[in-house]
């Protein structure tokens, strides 16, 4: 067994590196830049029902260490992700983690039961934590109860493993994940991008189009920390851990706060290289670290009767 | 095919107020093939600025390649200081440019430039020429020291220059210029700011005409969706183009702008 594989419900993952929802479309722009095999998983593009366009532009804006993104969730809609996206994406060996949205709990059972039955989906991930669209979305994932009906409504359906995407722009980021596993949630990916605003001072006007936008990048790994930190010794369900990671140290440090896998969002605009980069560089951080495993780093910073090796970077 | 590589600055000059022209060693301009093509420069190590910058190839060489960039906020800025020697991290060649090859030696061709959109006109009056076609080209600034590339680009056909506050050429905007001159071209090529391509768009001097878009971008490469429009066919529904792989050129009547 290779040091990085992993198994997670419906997930049998070469490593524990994948690219973030959103920010990898479905996966034809990087199958130019590189191997798609290569990744542990590849979550894709948020499908609603129907197509989307999303929000005017301009849609993102920079920020120190980070960027606001408001690009509202365009998706080729249900119909296409079935019959154009998927069916492209099975060259390739690699688990498909199919991120879900909606207006409504009706839009999410819909799409979560069609996308199940895709012959190449592995696992399901509820989007309730988009902040930049106006119903649905962030209601589901602020409101523990909504957020546990849905769950459980999408459990029935589904027939595959289901992963819920939790918000950080919460006051109890605890009590949320405990209502997901409530309502049968196999797993939790977090944490979706901070909502944020930028004003341009040479008009005095908010730069993105959408006024505000969620907040990735760098400078939201401590934020994702924490949260990850927390949730991770109050549920037993495993965590899909993401903001801000830009290389393998940045991984490592995921688990350590509690995640069982990763996922890189923005540093792919920033380096489309790095995912495979970083699933290089992974068994040498290890070795430092005197872990044979990754999945022995899982929460070792919360599992006090544990010593790693001390770490020499 | 899109590369990412670490080229080296063989020069970093001012060449107008607050424009430079910066030329990289980089195995990737093999990969260069159309004017209007555009790279994805990493401006620093760190990650503050985080995001690339998309500038517009302003001229493809043996093994080089030319940019030409307007000092204008943290990330040009950061540009602006580097000196010869250093290398820049460069993804590219990025999108699709000007369809050259659907010129005919001996057609005319009215190639448009205002502020920094001049740059990709520099290789593109040179490509044209190489393939027999008639150059000529208006460029448009603010004001006389805003001027670069006139020269340059007078190595290829006339060139007509304009200035909004009149201090050099004729005072107004690139249509003045063209309104001045009542032409007819086989093909308008312009890139720069919105309002300037949307004029173009709305005349008619020429059988067909080609619009270089700038959107803010996250990927560059088409993957989030940052710099989408839509089709003029459906100018409310779901159809769009994405400046960054569809265009950043596209033929006038194409999209929204
Ligand atoms: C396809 C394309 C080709 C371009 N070619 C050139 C060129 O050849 N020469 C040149 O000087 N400029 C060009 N630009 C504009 C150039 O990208 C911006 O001026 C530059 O990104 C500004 O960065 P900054 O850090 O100095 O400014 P800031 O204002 O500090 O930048 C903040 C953010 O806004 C974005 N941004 C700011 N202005 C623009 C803009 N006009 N278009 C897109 N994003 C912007 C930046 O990329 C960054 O993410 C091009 C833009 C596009 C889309
Ligand atoms: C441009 C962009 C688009 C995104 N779209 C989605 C999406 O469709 N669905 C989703 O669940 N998350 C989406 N996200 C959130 C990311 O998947 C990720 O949770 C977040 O960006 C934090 O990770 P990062 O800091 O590594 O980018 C998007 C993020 C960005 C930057
Ligand atoms: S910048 Fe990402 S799709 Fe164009």
């Amino acid at each position: 067994m290779s040091s990085l594989s992993i198994q997670l419900p419906g997930l049998n993952l070469k490593n524990p590196v994948m690219p973030a929802s959103g920010c990898f479309g479905f996966g034809r722009e990087f199958s130019q830049l590189y191997d798609l095999s290569l990744l542990g998983a590849i979550m894709v593009k948020a499908t609603t029902p129907e197509p989307r366009f999303g929000n005017p532009t301009p849609r993102v804006a920079e920020t120190p260490g980070g960027m606001l993104n408001a690009i509202g969730l365009q998706n080729p809609g249900l119909e296409k992700v079935l019959t154009e996206e998927l069916p492209w994406l099975d060259q390739f060996d690699v688990p498909i983690i199919a991120n879900i949205a909606g207006s409504t709990e009706d839009d999410y059972v819909k799409v979560a039961e069609q996308l199940s039955k895709a012959p190449n989906v592995n696992a399901l991930e509820l989007n309730i934590s988009c902040p930049n669209v106006k119903t649905g979305g962030i209601a589901f994932g602020t409101d523990p109860e909504m957020a546990k009906a849905l769950t459980r409504k999408v459990k029935e359906v589904s027939e595959v493993p289901v992963y819920v995407k939790l918000s950080p722009n919460v006051s109890d980021i605890v009590k949320i994940a405990r209502a997901v596993e409530d309502g049968g949630a196999d797993g939790i990916t977090m944490i979706n991008t901070l909502l944020g605003m930028r004003i341009e001072l040479a008009t005095g006007q908010p730069i993105l189009a959408n006024k505000t936008g969620g907040l990735s990048g760098p400078s939201v790994k401590p934020v994702a920390i924490r949260m990850i930190y927390e949730v991770s010794q109050h549920v037993s369900i495993p965590i899909i851990g993401m903001g801000g990671i830009q290389s393998a140290e940045d991984v490592i440090e995921f688990f350590l706060a509690g995640a069982s896998a990763a996922a890189v969002g923005t540093q792919n605009f920033v380096d489309p290289f790095v995912c495979p980069k970083i699933i290089e560089e992974l068994p040498e951080y290890l070795a430092k670290l005197g872990a044979e495993h990754i999945s022995e780093l899982t929460g070792r910073s919360w599992k006090k009767n544990e010593r790693l090796a001390y770490y020499r970077p | 095919m899109i590369r990412q590589e670490n080229c080296k600055i063989v020069s970093n000059k001012q060449i107008a107020k607050n424009i430079f022209e910066m030329v990289l060693v980089g195995e990737l301009s093999a990969e260069m093939k159309q004017a209007g093509q555009f790279v994805h420069v990493k401006v620093a190590d760190g990650f503050d600025p985080l995001l690339r910058r998309p500038i517009s190839i302003a001229s493809i060489n043996e093994g080089s390649f030319t940019i030409v960039y307007r000092r204008q906020g943290k990330g040009t800025s950061l540009l602006a200081g580097k000196s010869t020697g250093m290398t820049v991290d460069v993804l590219g060649p990025l999108g699709n440019g000007f369809p050259v090859d659907e010129a005919k030696p001996g057609q005319t061709a009215i190639l448009v430039g205002g502020g920094v959109g001049v740059p990709p006109m520099y290789e593109l009056a040179k490509q044209l020429a190489r393939k027999g076609a008639n150059v000529m080209t208006i460029i448009g600034f603010q004001s006389a020291h805003d001027v670069f590339y006139e020269k340059e680009l007078a190595e290829f056909g006339e060139v007509y220059v304009a200035t909004v506050d009149g201090s050099y050429g004729k005072k107004g905007f690139v249509t003045d210029v063209l309104d001045g001159l009542a032409l007819e071209a086989d093909f308008v090529f312009a890139c720069g700011p919105t309002p300037m391509l949307r004029a173009i768009e709305n005349r008619n001097d020429a059988r067909k005409t080609y619009l270089s878009l700038e959107e803010r971008m996250g990927c560059g490469i088409g993957a989030c969706f940052a710099c989408v429009c839509h089709t003029k066919e459906d100018p409310q529904g779901y159809t769009y183009k994405k400046v960054c792989s569809d265009g950043p050129v596209f033929q006038a009547g194409e999209v929204v702008i």
